[in-house]
């Protein structure tokens, strides 16, 4: 008869230290990291193949650390250095994984049950009975998991983790596959689930709308590293690093140097160089902690610059810069033009900005953009 | 025409004690198979394949000799009985269940080594132990391969000759099988009962072989068959 769970403490955050390398094949890699998880959303956020699923297994038990140690408010799950290891059966963390791992024999009332198997059958009846209803799945009780669609797979996986009352949760990409509607529908569902019970959720996505829609905190892992931990919006919207830079969509990434430090009014100059290479481009920053003259990156999303046919006056933007059309391309409902200003900056621009704007492939244009649309990264 | 419905009796109760003491030993020795990652674990796949390759002559004649009075497996057996085992009906069920052994281990492992393992791991993380998950995810999952393997180590113990001549010998009601049967109607020239008897062997063998793929196309697929709890 398995234990209980452990009475659950006020502060229940799961701290990890986790290192695990594979060698052979291709590449090495290894996974080394360390980070907390307070109650509430963490989003694990990271491109495939980064060590995301690695780190889940090994919290979950599936898998065994090379070292280090994981911790679940005053609950030791796993301490290499004593050889400690709690079976994956009594650790009591949930685990959505990847593709779901429904049991395809079971009824999806079944499938609810099957971590219920130590209380009486009244009680486990009557939880999974209010889970099911919870995740808005009751009716689908004695379906079996091939007969529902994709987003009912997905609550039936969830309520199957949650019933369980877990310490912790690990949700391995859960809405990956479902439509926006479904998805915003699970979310909501998700969030107020969570508002009742706090504990702390690993969810693992690459998606930055979900990023945005579900994350109180945000780890970004690369190559086996978190490299990056904070705020979703600090974390996204103003990188440290070029690497966030990418998966967050910047379509422009410059070397720059710092050229003046304005600190009474809290911007920077950065200088450009272009090509040829006596040429640059001046583009006025939020000032960050770095030294005059020393080396910096400069990420502009593509659709956060505006583009004139005349040169613009009386704007608030600090950063005006004359170029010249070189190249109008169609994607999709989208226009990317290429303007050279002495290094060439990505531009997005409607059907209809094209259009009215009578742009051709050698027009004189006028770029603006703002300061806080420049974002520094450390190089 | 004479049929020998007494060794036809003794041949189904053969085959239905072997196949109950290999759906016993085989469980376990499968799930072994299937899941160890232990090294040397081929030594063992091996080993559990040899009876399909082995000449039965080769097998019975060794397993003749282990249940010989002279070894000491042999020796303790009769100190416990006071009889040998070799021509007996019990030494009969030790060899059979040793050369139908891969006919039940080997379907046995292939299905559950394709039980998805991310379905274990589920089970696992929802707090399962190796053996609830066993039951409720493998078996069931598994019911296919377990038909499969029940109904060949069944035929097969039902049409097995050499393992039995070399064992049992030919006593009527102890050890004399369908198969042997046969043999000494062939041999006393009663080509007739022969016939008779060789033609229930085989639509009894035909039947169960069409059960069986007709019960694995009907459950592959969509999950029709599982336990309600």
């Amino acid at each position: 008869m398995p234990s209980p769970a452990p009475p659950k403490a006020d502060n229940q955050t799961l701290h990890a230290r986790i290192a695990k390398s594979f060698p052979s094949r291709e590449h090495q890699f290894s996974l080394d990291v360390e980070f907390s998880v307070a109650p509430g959303f963490t989003i694990l956020f990271g491109p495939s193949g980064s060590g995301k699923t690695t780190l889940l297994d090994c919290i979950a038990g599936l898998a065994t650390p090379d070292a280090g140690c994981i911790v679940v408010g005053e609950h030791v799950l796993c301490d290499i250095t004593t050889r400690f290891s709690v079976p994956v059966a009594k650790r009591f963390v949930g685990y959505v994984l990847q593709d779901l791992a429904l049991f395809p024999h079971l009824t999806v009332e079944q499938n609810v049950e099957y971590g219920l198997a130590h209380i009486s059958r009244l009680e486990r009846k009557q939880r999974a009975a209010a889970m099911l209803e919870e995740f808005r799945i009751a009716h689908l009780r004695q379906q079996r998991p091939q007969e529902i669609s994709g987003g009912e797979r997905q609550r039936v996986a969830l309520a199957r983790a949650l019933v369980t009352d877990p310490s912790v949760l690990l949700l391995d990409e859960p809405l990956a596959a479902l439509d926006a509607a479904t998805k915003a529908k699970i979310i909501n569902d998700l969030r107020r689930w969570n508002e009742a019970h706090r504990i702390p959720i690993l969810y693992v996505t690459h998606s930055r709308e979900e990023v945005i829609a579900l994350g109180e905190r945000v780890l970004v892992i690369e190559r086996g590293h978190i490299i990056a931990q904070g705020a979703p919006h600090a974390v996204l919207s103003a990188p440290l690093q070029e690497t966030v830079a990418q998966l967050a969509g910047f379509e422009n990434i410059f070397d720059a140097k710092v050229w003046l430090v304005h600190e009474d009014r809290g911007t920077m100059t950065c200088r450009l160089p272009g090509e040829p290479s006596d040429s640059f481009v001046l583009l006025e920053t939020p000032l960050i902690r770095a030294e005059q003259g020393s080396n910096i990156r400069v990420g502009i999303r593509a659709g956060d610059v505006l583009l004139a046919i005349t040169e613009p006056v009386g704007l608030s933007a600090r950063n005006v810069i004359a170029g010249r059309l070189v190249s109008l391309e169609r994607r999709d409902m989208m226009i990317v033009v290429r303007v050279n200003c002495g290094v060439e900056i990505e531009v997005h621009l409607t059907l209809a900005a094209r259009d009215s704007l009578g742009l051709v492939e050698g027009s004189e244009v006028w770029l603006v953009i703002k300061t806080y649309s420049c974002h520094l990264m450390q190089k | 025409m004479s049929i020998d419905w007494q060794s036809f009796r003794l041949t189904i109760e053969l085959a239905v004690v072997v196949s109950a003491i290999l759906l016993i030993v085989g469980l376990p020795l499968a799930s072994w198979l299937a899941f160890s990652r232990w090294r040397w674990k081929f030594f063992v796949e091996a080993i559990v394949a040899l009876p399909i390759v082995l000449p039965p002559t080769v097998l019975g004649f060794y397993v003749l000799v282990a249940l010989g009075s002279r070894s000491p497996l042999g020796q303790w057996w009769q100190s416990l009985t006071g009889h040998t085992l070799a021509f007996t009906f019990t030494g009969l069920v030790i060899g059979s269940v040793l050369y139908s052994l891969p006919f039940a281990v080997q379907p046995f492992t292939s299905s559950f080594s394709s039980v998805d393992r991310k379905l274990l791991a589920a089970s696992a993380t929802l707090g399962g132990s190796p053996l609830r998950t066993f039951f409720r995810v493998v078996i069931p999952l598994s019911v296919p391969g377990l038909v499969t393997g029940m109904v060949l180590a069944f035929a097969h113990t039902m049409g097995e000759f050499g393992v039995v001549l070399m064992i049992g010998g030919n006593i009527p009601g102890v050890t004399r099988t369908v198969s042997i049967d046969i043999y000494d109607q062939v041999q006393a020239s009663n080509y007739a009962a022969a016939n008779a008897t060789a033609l229930v062997l085989l639509v009894l063998c035909f039947a169960m072989l069409a059960t069986v793929y007709g019960l694995n196309r009907r459950t592959s697929g969509v999950w029709t068959v599982g336990p309600v709890k």
